[in-house]
């Protein structure tokens, strides 16, 4: 007694209130607690009493109204939205296709109903074994699909007899088919079934029902048009669970066709034109922004995609060298070497640095004063005398070093992030690189450095740190093209509903424009840019062109060459050889299309870059496309759903 | 005295093995039913036991601390919830409609849960003081202490953890030996008062809306489809129930809430009468052996704080299995270690943990 008396003191000091009687008051709670378990008891007794009234005096009336709880609300997922060409062309549709499923709480041999289903159809081993594997895992009372692509026939040979087969049913669904296979497949992307990360975050009422989703490509960005939304039927069901007649249903709204802007014509060009380099070639409408094709090199086939591709052919496809799944248009980042001096020289001239006859003299290499470091320019024995116009026609480094040095690399971040370079685009397609514009705050941050001249210099001609996508290269030089006037890419033309057939054009969606000083500074670069293709870097694409071009050569750096050494490409392994660039838009009086080549381990811009734009830009402008233009080409008339059940 | 060495060890660390073997018994028969309930999803059985693995090490922890510290925290405990209560009413984000959670940037929680152990920890402390039975201003207070967090939390609102702060509250009193003339005159009041509220006191919308509250299938469409489809599934289940894996309400999805709320009635058609007294049998061997331990506690403020949370466990097993059973009016109270979810959970084991902490320390002293 004292041991726990002692222990019951309270610790806030208090002294005990004077009648406090711990016995007392032990024996008044444990009758007090007595009573409480007396409460307890009884009031589960209720419960027990209650169960034994529900599950004992009126189990019959339950049990009854539970064999005829027949009513089972079930999904109706939409119709995907197909995906056409800015002319029309199929890109993407869906094929129906049916399937067997078994539902095993509904059949009471499962060895006999595959016995006998065998005898009507063909059923492999390996299909058994999934459909084991899958019956295991799958939630009771759901079918489970045993054979898929049944043909006619041997749906047929099945419907004859279903009725005396309980459990098995045959299941249509549509399946998205991709019937121009890679062909811009970047652009497009696929849909594939929906995992397990993405379920988590989906909304389960609208994708209930949906196997399939978005994962890439337009398919991704677009999934919300595409998809449509979700109805839902009443049905009243036997007692095993199959539906016999509908009470209600709310329809569900098929998904939005799409139209592109890209041209699936001028996207072959770009794919053909890249040949067997890794790459990416992107091609604008500088009037508004319009994607017109969107090459990445290597592509595959996104139909294997559609119901799961087997894991040899995605380890294939994953683990190449060639990364045939990265889009180089958008995600790949590359440094943009020589194209970028255009802007730099707009730099130069808006920050006052220099005027267009300010002459540098370029022995062949550049040294920052006070170092004895040589930056060399591409021509060893440099280029003599040079203002701004040879400078940018011949890709004269060491003017372009001496310009970046006296901007700054503040100036010239600054002026370079008003052309998007460094930060998406804002394109209408997932997965978009920022790449990178170096500032001195970034390498701060990124590698605890300080900005050094060196690397001013180095950005100077695209070199360094400095990274860019493909598409924003092509953005960039369709502002240059529209002296200023900026859209944000996109790749959506307009939508239509898949009903009323009635089309809604998408508004192009202008940016703020760049607006400097002087606007005859556009013409000074611009006419830097005619000077590259005529006469300059990349004279050999101005041959025999019937519009005129101002473009940039670029090549961009993958192995540095020592100081002392000499760049031989003779000598280096292919996948040591530079990048090759070419920007370019045409024609220079009324620009309607931005291109931007990019052949990986392509040598020079000239040499490999400059004609695959000048491919690309020859189909657009004047219509020389491989096929006639009305191959392939929409129907519109007379077609009201294309199920794929022709 | 003849103790095997398990017990020993037990012992030393502040466990009851008869309590422990009960809360064992239950969660684990939780644990098979939800496979069954919750569609054979084995993740989500998975998600369950480290649960409930975190819920008894709570218990373990807190059964290691001595008596003192919870005697001397209490009055703390109970007005940082006050006050993080206010804080929700203030600034409290709103989910499904009503303002129960408070957002600290890195925590989301619901300070209404604090509270299902911090008013019995605040009366306990309050009344220990104080000579009893209670006289009338001493009495006063306590339901002063129970009043403000009760209709803080209603207020939310949040009717479930409302009603299990007033419980708590009340059984406090009880415990403490409320007398009966005022309990029974209490109620006399109270049974007088509200067929005049009835008539005199409501607009006939609201009378509607207690009616419902009431006998849920007045609306078969909202709250009342879940208690029919609750009761044919308990119903259905018959004397042994439709075995295992086998019950049709819950896996045709007929049943609403089947593994969270509704648990009890996937249970009980699939095991029956049989398993739902069974069931019920666990639940009163754990509250028998619960307040044989509060009576074997040192003083006052342990043994009314072991019998009050003792009761609110009760209350959650009480509450839920005839809610779903439609004895009681629907209230969102889950079955104590069946129902899938966290939050609870651990204010549950919580209490258990005090629980063990008084009753293995009554014979340490602790200076």
């Amino acid at each position: 007694m004292k041991t726990w008396q002692s222990f019951a003191q309270p610790t806030t000091g208090e002294p005990l209130a004077r009648e406090k009687d711990n016995t007392a008051e032990s024996e008044l709670f444990f009758r007090r607690a007595l009573v409480m378990l007396f409460a307890v008891f009884l009031g589960f007794l209720a419960v027990a009493g209650r169960l034994v009234y529900l599950q004992v005096l009126n189990h019959e009336r339950f049990i009854t109204l539970s064999e005829s709880n027949r009513v089972r609300v079930q999904p109706l997922p939409p119709t995907r939205g197909f995906i056409f060409d800015r002319n029309g062309v199929l890109l993407a549709d869906n094929l129906a296709s049916y399937h067997l499923e078994i539902t095993r709480e509904q059949v009471k041999d499962l060895d006999a109903t595959l016995a006998e289903l065998r005898q009507r159809i063909e059923l492999s081993d390996a299909d058994i074994e999934r459909y084991r594997k899958l019956a295991r895992r799958a939630p009771p009372y759901t079918g489970v699909p045993l054979r898929f692509r049944l043909s006619d026939e041997e749906i047929a040979r099945l419907a004859v007899d279903l009725y005396r087969l309980p459990g098995v049913d045959i299941k249509a669904d549509l399946t998205r088919r991709y019937p121009l296979g890679p062909l811009a497949v970047h652009a497009i992307g696929y849909v594939g079934r929906i995992d397990e990360s993405e379920l988590r975050r989906l909304d389960p009422g609208q994708y209930s029902g949906s196997t399939h989703i978005g994962k890439t490509g337009v398919e991704r960005s677009y999934e919300d048009l595409l998809r449509g939304s979700t109805g839902w039927q009443q049905v009243e069901t036997n007692a095993e669970g199959r539906p016999l007649r509908v009470l209600s249903r709310t329809p569900p709204v098929p998904g939005q066709h799409l139209y592109l802007s890209i041209d699936v014509r001028l996207q072959a060009v770009a794919e053909k034109a890249l040949e067997d380099y890794n790459g990416a070639i992107v091609a604008l409408d500088p009037r508004n922004g319009e994607v017109l094709a969107l090459a990445s090199q290597p592509t595959y086939d996104p139909n294997p995609f559609v119901n799961g591709i087997d894991f040899a052919s995605y380890r294939l496809l994953n683990t190449s060298r060639d990364r045939p799944l990265l889009n180089r248009a958008l995600r790949g980042i590359y440094p943009p070497g020589s194209t970028i001096k255009p802007l730099m020289a707009l730099a130069g001239l808006e920050y006052g640095e220099i005027n267009r006859y300010s002459g540098v003299f370029c022995p062949g290499f550049y040294r920052l004063p006070g170092s004895s470091h040589k930056f060399r320019d591409w021509r060893r024995g440099g280029h003599g005398s040079v203002d701004m116009d040879r400078a940018i026609a011949q890709s004269c480094d060491v003017y372009f070093y001496n310009l970046a040095f006296n901007l700054g690399i503040d100036r010239i971040h600054a002026f370079l992030d008003r052309f998007h370079l460094g930060r998406p685009t804002g394109v209408d397609l997932p997965g978009e690189k920022s790449a990178l514009l170096p500032s001195q705050e970034w390498k701060r941050r990124v590698h605890k450095h300080a900005w050094f001249a060196g690397d001013t210099i180095s950005a100077g001609i695209g070199q360094g740190y400095f990274l860019t996508t493909p598409l924003q290269l092509a953005h960039a030089t369709a502002v240059i093209s529209q002296r200023g006037a900026d859209f944000k890419p996109r790749i959506l033309l307009a939508t239509e509903d898949p009903g009323t057939r009635i089309k809604a054009p998408e508004a192009p969606r202008p940016l703020p424009p760049v607006t400097l000083k002087n606007p005859l500074f556009w013409n000074t670069v611009i006419a830097g840019m005619i000077h590259v293709v005529e006469g300059g870097t990349a004279h050999r694409i101005g041959i025999g062109a019937k519009y005129r071009i101002a473009g940039k050569t670029g090549t961009a750096q993958v192995f540095t060459v020592g100081q002392n050494e000499r760049y031989n490409a003779s000598r280096l392994a292919r996948h040591l050889l530079d990048h090759a660039l070419f920007v370019a838009f045409a024609p220079v009086d009324d620009p309607r299309i931005a291109v931007a080549v990019i052949a990986e381990h392509g040598g020079g811009g000239s040499k490999t870059a400059a004609p695959m734009a000048r491919k690309v830009m020859d189909a657009y402008l004047l219509d020389k496309y491989d096929r006639p233009a009305t191959d392939g080409a929409r129907d519109t008339q007379g077609e009201t759903q294309r199920d794929g059940s022709e | 005295m003849d103790r095997s060495k398990d017990d020993k060890f037990l012992r030393l660390i502040h466990l009851d093995l008869t309590l422990l073997l009960g809360l064992l018994a239950i969660s684990s028969m939780g644990l098979v039913v939800l496979y069954s309930a919750g569609q054979r999803d084995l993740d989500l059985v998975t998600g369950q036991a480290i649960r409930l693995g975190l819920g008894f090490a709570i218990m373990l922890v807190l059964a290691q601390a001595p008596p003192h510290y919870f005697r001397f925290w209490s009055p703390w405990i109970y007005l940082v919830g006050i006050l993080l209560l206010l804080a929700v009413m203030a600034a409290g984000d709103i989910s499904k409609g009503a303002r129960r959670w408070l957002d600290l940037g890195v925590l989301r929680f619901q300070p209404s849960e604090i509270m299902k152990l911090a008013v019995p920890m605040m009366m306990s402390w309050y009344f220990a003081e104080k000579p009893l039975p209670p006289r009338l201003p001493h009495l006063l207070g306590g339901v002063l202490i129970t009043a403000v967090p009760f209709l803080l939390i209603a207020k939310q609102p949040d009717l479930g953890t409302a009603l299990v702060v007033g419980c708590a509250g009340a059984f406090v009193l009880f415990l403490a030996g409320l007398s009966w003339t005022i309990l029974f005159g209490l109620a006399a009041t109270l049974s007088a008062a509200v067929p005049l509220f009835w008539t005199f006191g409501m607009h006939d919308y609201q009378r509607q809306r207690v009616l419902t509250f009431l006998d849920p299938e007045r609306d078969p469409l909202g709250t009342g489809y879940h208690i029919i489809q609750s009761k044919i599934a308990i119903g259905s289940g018959g004397v042994y129930g439709k075995g295992w894996l086998n019950g049709t309400q819950s896996h045709l999805d007929f049943l609403p809430e089947g593994s969270t709320d509704f648990i009890f009635a996937a249970f009980s058609e699939e095991f029956g009468l049989v398993g739902g007294c069974l069931l019920l049998t666990l639940y009163s061997f754990v509250i028998a052996r619960c307040l044989y331990m509060a009576t074997h506690t040192p003083d006052t403020y342990t043994r009314l704080l072991a019998g009050s949370l003792t009761l609110i466990f009760f209350i959650y097993a009480f509450v839920n299995s005839g809610m779903v059973s439609g004895l009681l009016p629907v209230v969102g109270l889950p079955l104590p270690l069946f129902s899938y979810g966290g939050t609870s959970l651990v204010t549950i084991m919580a209490g258990f943990g005090i629980l063990m902490s008084v009753y293995s320390h009554r014979r340490t002293p602790t200076r």
